[in-house]
């Protein structure tokens, strides 16, 4: 088991440098897309170098997912606790609201309170990605057997140390699940950062769609793909430590 | 001890304990018993606590427990349950050290006690300390975590049927173990179940509920020869004079056997078995090594044409089995006496129907 530990971060190391590798040599990303559309003239979008939007985009995605880790995990504990409890079915539709109602929808809404930029694509994002965590959170504790809250709490745990010791260790799997399932989506979501001028990967999109190049498309999008598998395979390692 | 003064517990509109007073002495073990709802595993918990009564008042060593902090409460009682509920995800050793550690024990007095612990329940440290309880037969679960109950050493142990999710022959094992180990112990201990044999084989006192209400409080000698009402006759059952044998141990009722060794003659062994049908036949150290029948001595020169040979294991019950097992014994080799022996083989005398007969004399009146 240790040993399958260590050949995941390892192989999660390789991909991970290989990536940075791949992003810092812009002059391999022209080739290639040069050699895919020969038609376009500018294969690279010229506002920003690709090193710098992937920056932009890991902020925006660290930012908003923190902050739904921070919140989230809460969340899911405190409706599961017996003070919490009555707001378990309120707080369990809301989070549901909060991925159905579209991200764009969230946009609209927040520039005009927040403006453009950082903030309003942060607060879409968290919103969007509140569900699986708080989701998980919910389902990991409440997997946690009767029983073995019972003989936590029979044989002198306080209700926070059962929690600490038994209910997050054995919930802490779940969670993660969940946590791995909202940074993917925000990865993905994050593109949409770009319309209101927070930057990222969605940048070259957004351009490549009004100016109709698809060079700049893929420019966006490809890095955007390899970045969600990255973080895929770290978050899923991270999370075999808790089994 | 024990006392419970008055103690009612509602759920809703529901009683499920209805002003129960009871005492259980220090050292005692007290098994209470009943049919399903009656209300006995809520007596249980409202003892540490995890469920709160109503009203009324519960002391343990004469400390209201209503005046300390629950948690506080719980880790000078130990706690087994029939689910066991070890956690998943500690080893055997980080689960039997969880009250330990909430006490903030040392970490080598912590490792120390854990060792001792896994002996008593006659398991070894070396191999078990590190396993998962996954690991676990269902009835080395039980035993952990009757571990992990006892690891700080509390003075009163609540047990929730502690044996019931075992198979016949563990559970009896486990019996076997938990006798051993009170007796060592000598914990003021209260235990649930539905198993009349295990209340009347572990307990020092039974206590019959039902709905809610205490029934017969009693010795299980007691429960057993003098049943309080109809409820409590029925329910130890139309067999409880074979039960009352399980309680008597057999020395008491062995008598001097008639043996011949291998080398007696026959006019010898003719006046040895005189005044009865069978004779026991031991070697020089008084090891039992079989039997003969006083019909066949007429056809014989020696012992050895006419011994009918067995094991001290086959043939005869030891000092320390009870009635019952002796009388299963006879019954099973239709035999109308069979030989006592020590744990080395050693003739120690032999007990006959008719002294089971006798022990349970005036057990079956009705009340």
């Amino acid at each position: 088991m240790k040993n399958n530990q260590t050949r995941r971060w390892a192989i999660f190391s390789l991909l991970a440098v290989a990536f940075l590798v791949l992003i810092a040599n812009a002059g391999w990303w022209e080739a290639a897309l040069r050699f895919l559309f020969p038609g376009e003239t500018q294969v690279l979008h010229p506002r920003a170098s690709l090193i710098t939007l992937v920056k932009e985009h890991l902020t925006l995605v660290s930012i908003s997912s923190g902050l739904t880790i921070i919140v989230g995990v809460p969340l899911g504990i405190w409706v599961t606790r017996p003070t919490g409890r009555p707001f378990l079915p309120l707080v369990a539709d809301l989070t549901s609201f909060g991925q159905t109602f579209p991200p764009v929808a969230v946009l609209a809404l927040a520039v005009p309170m927040f403006g453009f930029g950082l903030v309003p694509t942060v607060l879409a994002l968290f919103f969007y990605g509140l569900l699986p965590v708080v989701r998980n959170t919910i389902a990991g504790l409440q997997s946690v057997s009767k029983d073995t809250l019972d003989a936590a709490l029979g044989i002198g745990m306080s209700r926070v140390q059962a929690l600490v010791r038994v209910e997050l260790p054995l919930a802490a799997r779940v969670i993660m699940a969940g946590v791995r399932i909202s940074v993917i989506i925000n990865i993905g979501t994050a593109m949409i950062g770009a319309v209101i001028g927070a930057g990222g990967l969605g940048s070259p999109i957004v351009a490549g769609l009004v100016q109709d190049n698809i060079a700049y498309i893929v420019e966006g999008a490809a890095p955007a793909a390899l970045l969600a598998i990255l973080a895929d395979h770290f978050l899923a390692t991270v999370e075999g430590h808790f089994a | 001890m024990i006392r419970l003064e008055n103690v009612t517990k509602r759920f809703g509109d529901t009683i499920a304990v209805d002003n129960l007073s009871f005492e259980v002495n220090q050292g005692e073990v007290c098994v209470l018993i009943g049919p399903s709802g009656c209300g006995k595993t809520t007596t249980l918990r409202m003892i540490n606590r995890m469920t709160e009564p109503t009203s009324g008042r519960i002391f343990i060593n004469g400390k209201d427990t209503s005046t300390e902090k629950p948690e506080v409460l719980r880790r000078a009682i130990g706690y087994a349950i029939q689910s066991v509920g070890l956690f998943p995800h500690l080893t055997v050793a980080r689960n039997i050290a969880t009250v330990p550690e909430l006490l903030h024990w040392d970490e080598k007095r912590i490792a120390r006690r854990v060792e001792e612990l896994l002996l008593l329940v006659g398991l070894n440290p070396a191999q078990y300390a590190r396993k998962y309880p996954h690991q676990l037969s269902g009835g080395e679960a039980q035993r952990i975590g009757v571990a992990r109950a006892l690891a700080a050493d509390p003075s009163v142990l609540l047990m929730d049927e502690p044996f019931g999710a075992v198979d016949p022959l563990t559970r009896e094992r486990l019996q076997t173990q938990f006798a051993r180990i009170q007796q060592e112990l000598k914990k003021t201990v209260i235990m649930v179940t539905h198993d009349l044999d295990e209340a009347i084989r572990l307990a020092d006192r039974i206590a019959i509920m039902k709905s809610g209400r205490l029934v017969q409080y009693d010795t299980p000698e007691a429960l057993l020869t003098k049943p309080a009402n109809k409820f409590v006759h029925d329910f130890v059952g139309t067999d409880r004079a074979l039960k009352r044998l399980s309680r008597l141990p057999i020395m008491p009722y062995v008598r001097q056997a008639p043996s011949v060794t291998m080398n007696a003659t026959m006019d010898e062994v003719e006046a040895v078995c005189r005044h009865c049908q069978w004779v026991w036949v031991v070697n020089d150290q008084k090891r039992l090594l079989g039997w003969l029948d006083r019909g066949s001595i007429p056809s014989a020169s020696s012992v050895s044409d006419v011994i009918v040979r067995g094991t001290p294991e086959e043939i005869a019950v030891t000092g320390k089995a009870t009635l019952r097992e002796a009388l299963s014994r006879m019954l099973g080799q239709g035999l109308r006496s069979i030989p006592v022996v020590d744990e080395m083989g050693i003739l120690l005398g032999e007990i006959t129907l008719r002294d089971i007969e006798m022990a349970t004399a005036g057990t079956d009146t009705a009340p």
